[in-house]
């Protein structure tokens, strides 16, 4: 096994921020546990990836199944800055790179305009005061009057970083095209003014619901991470670490109650954030095991259709059983 | 190294995951990172580098195993591994080849040698030289068991799926009566494949800016704060319609060749297209949305051909009963969209009927499973139905029904 320095993989852009907590995969999953993000193998992989490589992660997945919440948790765990872009229908480059403050810029013009006597002033003809005012001529369109959005602030920033581009598959194509740039050179060129490259590359994560397909262009430049359901493991431990006061006893019945609703036919499943939700209400509630009745009244926290809530009230009562007997937790 | 990665990397492309020289470059960065000490962190890396959707993945994890697969150390392994490179196992294409390359790789392990040796002491008749030979050919026994499964794991790398390719792409071609069953687990994976694919072609961009007309009262609005100054310009934005397909499939006894592929058709499409309706009939029409939607494929095709299959038709009656029962779901947003070979059994086609849900609809794609020389003869009703349609095709192969349905989902571009 060859080893090479990470700062020699590439060389027009190295990872400038060390921080300790991505220095190894093991760490990365140690610094998000301690915020109580419970990573995966593959979660801490790729974000150990992205890091090293420099390149951004893709994280798919359906919704509630924590991709948002990995980008807020390694910003918090690595104690970075988040910058946060939401896509939306109709996004373009004056929301998402920088725009110019037209405000600012009008106003100036109106100074100029009261001033522009005294600039001028002692012009002879045209031409000399033409020559006095285009030393001026870059003021509208310098630094002073940008407004710096989301990806340009993002490739601003001194220290360490993370850019966050929240459901990119809400944008449009054209949209992912003005991505390219930043995601694959951390640049972002104002013809105006020039290419501004990144202090610090930031960490980017894309996250997409997969309501279209993206760009083959924009995968290729990214890493991929699916997420999907977590197997009963792991959604044990997601909950403890997110709702720690839950009894021993209804944290078991909970996940498997969740994990057998997941394998009905359901429209949309309940995912990670809807188990929060429901051991939260649970607990709110002082229910200290399943019941049906509980189940009943509470299925709107797991189930987010009329529909779906339809359907499996009457299935309600083998599905609580079976969770309850699965778990003999009554152990006192 | 280099070698085993462009390997694993040309394995994947032919089980069907694109990736591209770009992607095999970070592949490299990202083994020099990770390392090949631990598989399953390995595994983990190259599948978020190489693979880039869930499909993709399991795919990779798939050609992961079998690549990767842990071997066993020591030099019979690693002479095995240079044999295989020598004569280019990897190169191999059909499963008629493998005893081929197994005696290659046999002979470029030295078999003859060892062959020789062991005819030799056959011949001898002493009881040491007959139980030399027995372990001689044990010996030659093994190798050959080792170099037969080595060539028959790069088969299923690097010949299988090219081979599978292949054959779906013929499959897709072939006329659909034309296929026996034992195609249909072939034609799922690529009808699948091709209904994705339109429902992600068609889902996109649903706002069209219109060129240059500018909204007046939001560009006013949004610059207000600017003295009217018009910075920002709104433009104008046309919604453009969702597509929404009514399938009317004629399963009768005419037809029941065809029928399990165009249900095959529907059912991926129903899973892939949101606003699909689906209606079945031979002498009654049915809607079979609802199983379609729910059951698995096998259940919903048995149960849509035991409740409405093989009977005698009548499109007469067909469009009677959509329009008594299901006239609200046509409007004039709606393709109706109609697979069938137009042979009424004698009955009135009742075209005054089709006339006027074809005036409600937006279109009428009619899908004729005969080829356009047949129309008209017999009982077809072909040549009387054709001026009420937008568009008539003969479609014959599942590339005819895939391009059709585009066509039919295009128009509301």
């Amino acid at each position: 096994m060859r080893s090479a320095p990470a700062s020699a993989l590439n060389t027009t852009l190295a990872p400038a921020v060390a921080s300790a907590g991505l220095a190894s995969i093991d760490a990365i999953t140690e610094a998000l546990a301690s915020v109580g993000y419970i990573s995966t193998r593959a979660i801490s992989t790729s974000v150990f990836l992205a890091h090293h490589l420099c390149k951004p992660v893709l994280i798919e997945g359906p919704a509630g199944v924590g991709k948002t919440d990995l980008a807020v948790s390694l910003a918090k765990a690595m104690d970075w800055a988040l910058l946060r872009m939401p896509c939306y229908e109709g996004l373009d480059d004056s929301k998402a790179l920088y725009e110019w403050k037209y405000g600012k810029q009008l106003l100036y013009t109106q100074i100029l305009k009261e001033k522009i006597g005294l600039l001028i002033d002692g012009a002879d003809n045209l031409q000399q005061a033409v020559g006095k005012l285009t030393g001026f001529q870059d003021l509208f369109f310098s630094r002073e009057f940008l407004e710096p959005r989301p990806l340009l602030q993002a490739m601003e920033q001194t220290g360490g970083s993370i850019l966050l581009i929240d459901e990119v598959d809400k944008s449009e194509e054209s949209f992912e095209a003005l991505l390219l740039e930043v995601l694959a050179d951390y640049q972002v060129t104002i013809p105006e003014i020039g290419t501004i490259q990144a202090q610090v590359p930031p960490l980017v994560i894309l996250t997409s619901n997969n309501t279209r397909e993206l760009g083959d262009a924009l995968k290729r430049r990214c890493l991929h991470l699916h997420l999907g359901f977590p197997d009963a493991n792991l959604e044990r431990r997601i909950l403890q670490a997110r709702v720690p006061d839950l009894s021993e006893q209804l944290l078991a019945q909970l996940v498997t109650f969740v994990q057998s609703l997941r394998l009905e036919n359901v429209r949309k499943p309940p995912s990670i954030a809807e188990s929060v939700d429901w051991a939260r209400a649970l607990l709110l509630l002082h229910a200290d095991s399943l019941d049906e009745h509980w189940v009943l009244e509470t299925l709107n926290v797991l189930l987010k259709r009329e529909t779906d809530i339809q359907e499996m009230q009457g299935r309600l009562a083998p599905l609580t059983q079976a969770a309850v007997a699965a778990t003999p937790g009554a152990r006192g | 190294m280099t070698s085993s990665l462009t390997g694993f990397v040309r394995a994947l492309r032919i089980a069907g995951v694109p990736v591209s020289t770009a992607e095999t470059i970070d592949a490299s960065h990202t083994l020099r990172l990770i390392g090949w000490s631990d598989r399953s962190n390995l595994k983990e890396a190259l599948g978020a580098v190489l693979a880039k959707s869930a499909e993709a993945k399991a795919l990779h994890d798939r050609v992961f195993d079998m690549y990767f697969s842990p071997q066993p150390t020591g030099d019979v392994h690693i002479s095995l591994q240079q044999a295989a490179a020598q004569v280019g196992v990897d190169d191999i294409r059909f499963a008629s080849q493998e005893s081929f390359y197994v005696r290659q790789m046999l002979s470029a392990l030295g078999i003859e040698k060892l062959e020789a040796q062991l005819l030799e002491r056959m011949e001898e008749s002493s009881p040491e030289a007959q139980a030399e030979a027995q372990a001689l050919y044990a010996q030659r026994e093994h190798l050959t068991a080792q170099a037969r499964a080595w060539v028959a794991q790069r088969f299923e790398l690097f010949g299988k799926p090219a081979t599978e390719n292949f054959m779906t792409e013929v499959a897709v071609r072939r006329p659909l009566g034309r296929m026996g069953p034992q195609d249909m687990q072939r034609m799922k994976a690529a009808v699948t494949r091709m209904a994705k694919r339109l429902a992600q072609k068609h889902s996109q961009r649903q706002r069209i800016r219109m060129a240059g007309r500018i909204d007046l009262r939001r560009t006013l609005k949004a610059n207000a704060g600017h003295d009217g100054v018009p910075f920002d310009l709104h433009f104008k934005h046309r919604r453009r319609d969702k597509p929404r397909l009514v399938v009317v499939c004629d399963v009768s006894g005419s037809v029941v060749a065809h029928v399990r592929f165009v249900l095959l058709f529907l059912y991926a499409l129903q899973g892939a297209v949101a606003d699909v309706r689906s209606f079945t009939f031979s002498h009654r029409l049915f809607d079979v949305s609802a199983p379609l939607a729910q059951l698995p494929f096998e259940d919903a095709m048995n149960l849509i051909l035991k409740e409405v299959g093989g009977g005698a038709t009548d499109y007469g009656q067909a469009w009677l009963d959509l329009q008594q029962l299901h006239a609200d779901c046509i409007d004039k947003r709606t393709t109706l969209l109609v697979l069938g070979d137009g042979r009424s059994n004698q009955t009135d086609p009742r075209l005054d009927i089709f006339a006027q849900l074809a005036d409600r609809a937006k279109r009428v794609v009619w899908l004729c499973n005969e080829p356009p020389v047949r129309w008209g003869s017999g009982d077809s009703c072909m040549l009387q139905y054709r001026p009420l349609c937008s568009h008539l095709t003969h479609c014959a192969t599942a590339a005819d029904l895939d391009r059709a349905i585009d066509e039919a989902l295009g128009a509301y571009a």
